[in-house]
């Protein structure tokens, strides 16, 4: 069945297609080239619309053990926004921690037709995958986390053949069906279970004889050398504290050229100038990114609002864990592999700090000049939750919003950034870059955010409106696999997306050494910390892709 | 039937077929280093089982073929009657949700569709921890974790060994530890009286002490521990004692009942205050809360179904709460353990796909929860709901609550039933007869589980599956 989307405005960065009215065919769930002659069987004329591929959210946390921990947690969050089932969906709760139906569902309303978990403990990644499993609608992934767990601190601390460092990289992400490798404070987790408090880059683990310097450098030549094509996603060290602005910089020039993803770096980019000491360090951070290449960087924009933080960073959390708001939280030491932590968070526009936060997000989107480099995220939830995007998107590509919302925070907090002095306006284009060309570039998704033939028909089509926070809450229509699934703003069809993994070269000898360590020391056997395809994908759960690697190099 | 059963064959062969890396669905622990062997249906533990892991398997089956009003009838005609069942009802209640990841996803489906209540069956003791991590939260740890790292152990309340014939083997008198090349020496400390310490032993053990109080004054203990800990001065505390006796909830004893030198409370008063709470001295407090302060990463171990007394919810609030309080110092964590027949897996798949961790209705159309309200032990007793449907795939002993509604029950074959239910179907253990996935005590680590072909029993979740598209 041939399908044509006629004359919509095109903007497909990927193939350097600049809001040109075009007329977009579909095929079997593809993209295709136009071919006059074809018969076409289905038409929908997009006279005054914006055409898009479908957005990938390159960084939401929506899958996984600490995501359901704040479910459990947040019971009244889930009260205000109760959904009932219908013929086609099924019910659940949404807000700030949405169940995964409404997660999926929420996901394709807005326009989006991927998602990737980027905080998979390997440990917890059966129960991700499951997550994600019963995530409909959105193409999904998970991003493994390394780097507190003990096998790897022992192999970097004894120095072990690099050659056998890569294999255990590419054994996990096999093992954890994962698309990329991220860190967490490196080492943080682990030191914070030998009652260390803080980790810095260059502080010596109170156990292992490393830095989390080492960490960085090893899994981001480690990741290089082994041709996967997303960076090593790095939340740094010293999340939320003043003055972290330091290390943050210190890891960009420790990565020294090799490629590196810095995530949610508003909370990475904290100065401490001021009364308060405490100030944006987003031009510094930004001007350093704008200088190196080699580095990629998401935002995890705050949003005002009631959410709830959860991340691997149970040393940081921990120590956030005094600003709960309401005063409960969870932190938790995993299985010498990795940590969580869980706090409810609400973040106000009067406050000095959150307003702060607010506008270094901002800054940092405003002053990084390559938009294939930043992605547009909110860290959902610890930042505010994914429903916001729309909203932000407004406050990037809308000055006069922007500066009406400037009105409402806190003023002197606006004093120590320089938001107020920027009149940059995102383009559509430029939008398309950061939530679709872009992410889809960096995680190595071939047929994904974009519109060039042989992609996946997962097409997003707007109503142009000057007020684009409406224009992108509410899509005209949404195609999934070139199915309609949305429109309108709302479910028409519930579809299974895939689960996207990349499968690195690795040495089988690596699995002799680690039996014998799950055999020693684990409560789990080797043979059953791997997750099968089979898990995943049965009941109908979706299909595999596996994303190419390129060759492994030593 | 899914993907990973194909291939097997069934072909039964005079040699018994060996597996592997086997996983016990039958506690909460899920213990995957199992070795049995299969001879036609007979299973045998050759490796790593406990007496759980033995009964379990090991339990002959009766022959057991799908029922309606007590006669057998073919699977379809069950599937029928069980759908016709539910279409005339007005609330069905889903019960005992004693099945795998996939059957808790089947079950919240059904549910869903028709407007039930869902909650399971060993609910009551999870909601002793779910009150408190929705009240304030927690410090937790995992099995892995503790096994090699703690070097303090403090029983809270709860005989370990007799739920978990294997925990102190696996996790407390391990040989090895990630961290030492020579392993140091643990404590082990139980608060209660009556608690089974005998596998507490070994080369890596120090000291077992007991401080032996009644199970359901742990919680004051811990009250006084924590109030120690904090450098208050019990034996001072015997002024404000009328102040805080009148203001005292009777149901709902806050910790302050334990500092007060009531006779209840302390059974050596002296002028200058208590020397004692529920029979344990002060001393041995303050010696437990130098051991705390000193430990570099202390466990606090409790199983929810080991506290089984009326508001047991505050002993684990007192678990929580010490914790918390000795983290500012060093590090320590709460374990709970627990978690058999799939009540982890329950909550886990219940809050995932809906944001609340079962005792649901879906009455409205919207999940609406309430841990009082949709407790179906409750709905029953008062006569709420229409139908009951009861699914208890792991261990025999799960049957449902005395009921005169009509009832359906997805059952292992051998559930020890105490009425003919309107509808039995026979279904697999997870584990045993199909592949499956539960979640950890811990709920952390999720264990996959094999198709050992004891039985052709069809996955409960295919069942309830089939029950829904009959509706």
């Amino acid at each position: 069945m041939l399908i044509k989307l006629s004359g919509g405005k095109v903007y497909d960065p990927a193939n350097s297609v600049n809001g040109e009215v075009r007329d977009v065919y579909v095929s079997d769930g593809k993209i295709v080239a136009p071919d006059s002659g074809a018969r076409v069987d289905k038409e929908y004329d997009l006279k005054g619309r914006i055409v898009m591929a479908g957005a990938i959210d390159p960084h939401t946390h929506i899958g996984g053990g600490k995501v359901t921990i704040a479910r459990t947690l947040m019971p009244e969050d889930h009260q205000i926004d109760q959904v009932a089932h219908t013929e086609l969906t099924r019910a659940g709760t949404g807000h700030a921690l949405p169940s995964t139906m409404i997660t999926g569902y929420r996901y394709a309303e807005m326009g989006y037709t991927a998602g990737f978990e980027p905080a998979v403990l390997p440990a917890n990644a059966r129960q991700a995958h499951m997550e994600l499993g019963d995530t409909p609608m959105i193409d999904k992934g998970g991003f493994v986390m390394l780097g507190s767990d003990d096998f790897m601190l022992r192999m970097i601390s004894k120095k072990k053949d690099f050659e056998l460092i890569k294999d255990y990289i590419a054994w996990t992400m096999h093992a954890a069906q994962a698309i990329a490798v991220k860190i967490v404070n490196p080492g943080g987790i682990s030191a914070f279970k030998f009652n260390q408090r803080k980790l810095d880059l260059d502080e010596r683990h109170p156990f292992y004889d490393l830095t989390p310097r080492d960490i960085v450098v090893t899994l981001a030549r480690g990741l290089t050398e082994l041709g996967v094509t997303h960076p090593v996603h790095v939340h740094g060290c010293n999340l939320g504290i003043p003055g972290n602005v330091e290390s943050t910089l210190a890891t960009i020039r420790a990565a020294d050229g090799l490629p590196l993803h810095l995530t949610h770096i508003q909370f990475h980019s904290y100065d401490i100038e001021g009364d308060r000491h405490f100030s944006s360090g987003a031009a510094r951070i930004a001007e350093l990114v704008n200088k190196n290449p080699n580095v990629s960087i998401d935002v995890g924009q705050v949003l005002f609002g009631q959410t709830c933080t959860a991340s691997g960073d149970s040393m940081r959390l921990y120590a956030g864990a005094k600003n709960a708001d309401p005063k409960r939280w969870v932190v938790m030491d995993i299985e010498c592999d990795a940590g969580c932590g869980v706090v409810p968070f609400r973040y106000r526009d009067k406050s000095f700090v959150h307003s702060l936060q607010w506008a270094i997000g901002l800054e940092t989107f405003l002053l990084c000049e390559d938009p294939w480099r930043i992605f547009l995220t909110t860290d959902h939830p610890n930042g505010a939750p994914f429903f916001c995007y729309p909203h932000l998107i407004k406050l990037l590509m809308d000055r006069g919003f922007r500066q009406d919302m400037m009105l409402k925070v806190n003023p002197d907090a606006l004093k120590y950034s320089s938001l107020p002095s920027l009149n940059r306006e995102y383009s559509l284009y430029e939008i398309a870059i950061l939530t679709r060309a872009g992410p889809a570039r960096s995680l190595g998704l071939q047929d994904r955010g974009h519109l060039g033939p042989g992609a996946s028909a997962d097409i997003t089509v707007y109503f142009d409106k000057a007020d684009r926070e409406a224009m992108f809450t509410t899509p005209e229509l949404v195609f999934k696999n070139g199915e309609l699934i949305v429109r309108d703003g709302k479910v028409i069809k519930v579809v299974q997306g895939a689960t996207h993994v990349a499968r690195p070269e690795y040495d089988k000898a690596v699995e002799k050494p680690l039996k014998d360590y799950f055999d020693r020391y684990h409560t789990m056997r080797m043979e059953n910390f791997r997750l099968s395809d089979d898990e995943i994908i049965e009941d109908g759960r979706g299909e595999i892709i596996v994303q190419p690697t390129k060759a492994r190099t030593q | 039937m899914t993907a990973r059963d194909e291939g097997a064959g069934s072909g039964e062969r005079p040699t018994p077929e060996l597996y592997e890396n086997v996983t016990c669905p039958f506690c909460g622990i899920l213990c995957d280093d199992l070795e049995i062997s299969r001879t036609g249906s007979t299973l045998k533990v050759l490796k790593n089982g406990c007496g759980r892991a033995h009964g379990g398997f090991e339990r002959t089956l009766p022959p057991a073929k799908p029922m309606v009003k007590g006669k057998a009838v073919e699977l379809p005609q069950a599937i029928e009657a069980a759908a016709a069942l539910i279409k005339k009802a007005q609330l069905p209640l889903y019960g005992g949700v004693a099945t795998d990841v996939d059957g808790v996803r089947a079950a919240l489906s059904i549910a869903d569709r028709t407007g039930g209540v869902i909650d399971h069956a060993l609910s009551e003791g999870q909601f002793r921890n779910l009150k408190v991590l929705q009240s304030t939260g927690w410090i937790m740890s995992t099995l892995t974790e503790a096994r090699n790292r703690a070097d303090l152990f403090v029983i809270v309340g709860t005989d370990v060994h007799k739920l978990h014939g294997r925990f102190f083997e696996r996790i407390v008198c391990t040989p090895e530890s990630m961290f030492e090349d020579k392993p140091s020496k643990r404590t082990v400390v139980f608060i209660g009286e009556g608690l089974d310490t005998s596998a507490a032993k070994g080369p890596r053990i120090d000291e077992v002490i007991t401080l032996p109080c009644k199970l359901d004054k742990v919680g004051d203990v811990l009250a006084a521990l924590r109030a120690r800990l904090r450098g208050t001065d019990l034996k001072a505390l015997e002024t404000t004692n009328e102040a805080a006796s009148s203001t005292s909830d009777s149901h709902r004893p806050g910790f302050l009942s334990a500092l007060r030198p009531s006779k209840r409370a302390a059974e050596t008063t002296s002028p200058a205050g208590p020397q004692a709470i529920d029979g344990v001295s002060l001393a041995d407090i303050d010696a437990l809360a130098e051991r705390c302060k000193n430990a570099r990463y202390g466990v606090m171990v409790w199983a929810p179904p080991g506290l089984n007394f009326p508001n047991a919810d505050l002993t684990v609030q007192q678990v929580s709460d010490v914790v918390k309080d000795l983290n500012l110092t060093t590090r320590f964590a709460g374990l709970s353990l627990g978690g058999n027949d799939g009540v982890v897996s329950g909550a886990a798949v219940g809050a995932w796909q809906t944001g609340y961790p079962l005792r649901l209705s879906y009455a409205s159309g919207k999940p609406d929860y309430d841990i009082y309200r949709y407790s179906i032990g409750r709905m029953l007793a008062e006569k709420e709901g229409d139908v009951l449907v009861w699914v208890a795939t792991i261990s025999p002993e799960i049957v449902p609550p005395e009921t005169n509604l009509p009832t359906i029950v997805l059952g292992t074959p051998g559930l020890k039933l105490k009425r003919t239910p309107d509808v039995f179907i026979p279904v697999g253990t997870p584990g045993v007869d199909h592949v499956g996935i539960l979640v950890r005590c811990d709920n952390v680590v999720s264990l996959p589980l094999k198709n050992l072909k004891r039985a052709p029993l069809p996955r409960a979740a295919d069942v309830l599956a089939a029950v829904e598209a009959a509706l």
